[in-house]
């Protein structure tokens, strides 16, 4: 980072909750086995969430139909991957790979075009009207999740993860999920292509200077509503690729886990600071460590850790931990 | 005598002054005019709805700002009522312990929840509304101890509410007149005062603040009103009627579960029939609601036709199942905000104004 003045504070959160809760867990090979996990988990909803920071944060448009794109990935995933059981019954690694890599390229390639048809017929005749804009994308939501049930049928679907990608690795005494480890590194691989794209490239510079000053990036000769579609169309692919990996990571899909991710995405967003990518990735670190944390000690109230979070944080920062400055 | 009442708000239009009059007879009179268990079932429905869709358009319609807490607020009232008589049997005294201990609870956490969210920006309202209460829902089905989990409570309630209880031993107008029909005008008289007072509220000078805030915020906040002060006040306003009107429903079904009361699908209805029936006009929730409850069991009936008669085309006949009668509701709505949005009365009432100006009154 070449600016001085970064704010690490909010940075310093994830390892700070990670050692705050390591005397309530006691044993260092459950810390770690939930640390890994937590951060497997927050890597995963950022890849969904980043599609709608995004979006928001350069045009000020709350998509509260996100979740559908995260459901149609899942739902995807389900069918090409049904399709490819004698890959995903391998016991080889490369092999299920083969088999996992078109099921991500698909979802994305779905969600994406869909996303498109979305922005152009749902959100497109309402921009700079919040009000309508939620009620809006929230009916988007309902008819896409009724179609999907037309399509998959209204039940729950198993996704069984691929064979190799099934049981633990031992390091020590802490179990890690192997599933999980190949979460963390699409997520990563996401999340490094994110700040490369939006760091070092003149798109990405384009869309940082849109969501900073919109006018004057169009009074420059910018058409920042391509630019825009190619970002919503983006998130939406990512969303897709996010379901891809969160139905795997449950190993069930129903028509109502865009609604459920969604709640999730939007607690991990106001933590974040609306519009902020960075804001993005440590509000879904510290919701995912907060979940596994929680549902380990105190299963109970783990329904409540996320908005408890979400309620100190603001406390803290009213408007998230990297507020995006001229809104 | 009428103006007052109506608290100046006029229906300004002939049709739907008319409308509402049948409205209001047809609900006084429906246990003698539409016989019969079921109908007599959706007109309560109705008037549930109706304090329930006028509760929220205070704070859609009039404030400005959306809220998807609304059906958890419903679901404390009933829960109120539903908990307080199990734990202390079929009494008048258990009924308003229910009722105050609900209040309470949606007053607390409407003020919380507005004094977090809406201290930044009325974005973070919807948001924060729609996470809060999809952890209550889940909360009301785990503890189950208190709440009867997924099964819910069924309760009693005092003898005079109770269809055993009969108040004369003949029929009147070839209706007996039992506990069941006492409830039904509870519901009448608590629906109308509460509907009444919304009215009255919403064309007060705090009314018209709230429109102001819904038409330009930082005007407002210029002229020296606290907006975060007035949206909070309004949003626990809204949360205690629409509580009043989940009372409602526990006294009316005798039981209370999670999905009768707080489901998501609630929450959909609600937001539908504000905005069909018209954002920003209270009698838009009456005529909503009728025009919904009505149309819940139609389209269904209608769907299945057009299911079946679609049967050779497997796709088409999938798309039109009763069961898929949510994706045409949701078409419905996106449909209606895009051209409809002042909704029924809205249109009613600018017919009506553009006739007087164009006949030179």
């Amino acid at each position: 980072m070449k600016n001085t003045d970064f704010d690490w504070k909010p940075v310093a959160l994830v390892p700070l909750l990670a050692l705050l809760v390591f005397p309530l867990i006691g044993s260092t090979s459950t810390w770690l086995t939930l640390t890994v996990a937590g951060l497997a988990m927050g890597l995963i909803v950022f890849v969904i969430a980043s599609g709608l920071t995004l979006v928001f944060g350069l045009m000020d448009v709350l998509n509260f139909g996100h979740g559908l794109f995260i459901a149609l990935g899942a739902f995807m995933a389900t069918t090409v991957l049904g399709s490819m059981t004698d890959w995903t019954q391998s016991d080889q690694l490369w092999r299920n790979m083969v088999a996992v890599f078109p099921a991500m390229l698909v979802a994305m390639a779905v969600a994406g075009a869909v996303g498109l048809a979305f922005e152009r017929f749902i959100v497109k005749p309402v921009y700079g009207q919040h009000l309508k804009q939620i009620l809006i994308t929230m009916g988007g939501m309902i008819i896409g999740e009724e179609l999907i049930k037309v399509i998959w049928g209204p039940q729950q679907i198993p996704l069984p993860l691929p064979m190799a990608m099934r049981g633990s690795i031992l390091i020590g005494d802490a179990a890690i999920e192997k599933y999980r480890l190949l979460a963390v590194v699409v997520g990563l691989l996401v999340f490094g292509a994110l700040v490369w794209t939006l760091n070092r490239t003149k798109i990405g510079l384009l869309i940082r200077a849109g969501v900073q000053d919109r006018e004057m990036v169009e009074s420059l000769g910018y058409r920042i509503r391509r630019l825009f579609v190619g970002v919503f169309v983006m998130g939406s692919a990512l969303a897709g690729l996010g379901g891809v990996m969160w139905g795997l990571y449950q190993q069930t899909v129903t028509p109502q886990m865009g609604a459920q991710v969604n709640v999730l995405i939007f607690i991990v967003i106001i933590i974040g600071g609306l519009g902020s990518t960075a804001g993005a990735l440590i509000g879904a670190l510290l919701v995912g460590l907060m979940a596994n944390y929680t549902g380990f000690l105190a299963p109970k109230v783990a329904l409540f850790s996320n908005i408890a979070l979400m309620a100190a944080i603001l406390l803290w920062r009213p408007q998230g931990v990297y507020p995006v400055t001229n809104r | 005598m009428l103006e007052r009442l109506l608290s100046n708000d006029m229906p300004r239009s002939r049709i739907l002054a008319a409308l509402l009059l049948v409205l209001l007879l047809g609900l006084a009179f429906a246990p003698f005019v539409f016989p019969g268990v079921k109908a007599l079932n959706v007109a309560a429905k109705v008037l549930i709805f109706i304090v329930l869709v006028a509760s929220f358009d205070l704070l859609l319609g009039y404030t400005g700002i959306v809220s998807f807490a609304h059906t958890m607020f419903f679901g404390i009232g009933a829960y109120g009522i539903a908990i307080a008589c199990t734990r202390m049997g079929a009494t008048w005294e258990a009924l308003l312990v229910g009722l105050v201990g609900a209040l309470g609870l949606s007053f607390l956490l409407a003020l919380v929840i507005g004094l977090f969210s809406l201290r930044v920006r009325a974005i973070f309202f919807a948001m924060i509304t729609l996470a809060v209460a999809s952890a209550f829902l889940t909360l009301a089905s785990q503890l189950s101890t208190l709440t009867g989990g997924e099964d819910g409570l069924t309760f009693r309630l005092p003898e005079i509410l109770t269809p055993s209880y009969e108040f004369f031993e003949d029929e009147i107008l070839g209706v007996m007149i039992d506990g069941r029909l006492a409830s039904y005008y509870l519901l009448f008289a608590l629906s109308l005062v509460l509907l009444l007072t919304l009215l009255r509220i919403v064309n007060s000078p705090f009314g018209r603040v709230l429109q102001a805030i819904r038409e330009n915020e930082f005007r407002a906040e210029a002229i020296g009103y606290r907006v975060v002060v007035y949206r909070t006040i309004s949003s626990i306003l809204s949360a205690l009627f629409a509580c009043m009107a989940g009372a409602m429903l526990a006294l009316w079904l005798r039981y209370n579960g999670p999905d009768t009361s707080m489901s998501f699908e609630i929450m959909m209805d609600v937001l539908l029939i504000v905005v069909i029936g018209g954002m920003g006009t209270m009698y838009g929730a009456a005529i909503g609601a009728t025009l919904f409850m009505i149309a819940q069991s139609y389209l269904q009936d209608l769907l299945r036709l057009g299911s079946e008669a679609a049967a050779s085309l497997p796709w088409l006949s999938a798309l039109l199942s009763p069961q898929r009668w949510l994706l045409w509701l949701g078409v419905l709505f996106v449909l209606s905000v895009y051209y409809f949005p002042t909704g029924v009365v809205g249109r009613l009432r600018l017919r009506s104004a553009l006739r007087q100006s164009g006949g030179g009154k």
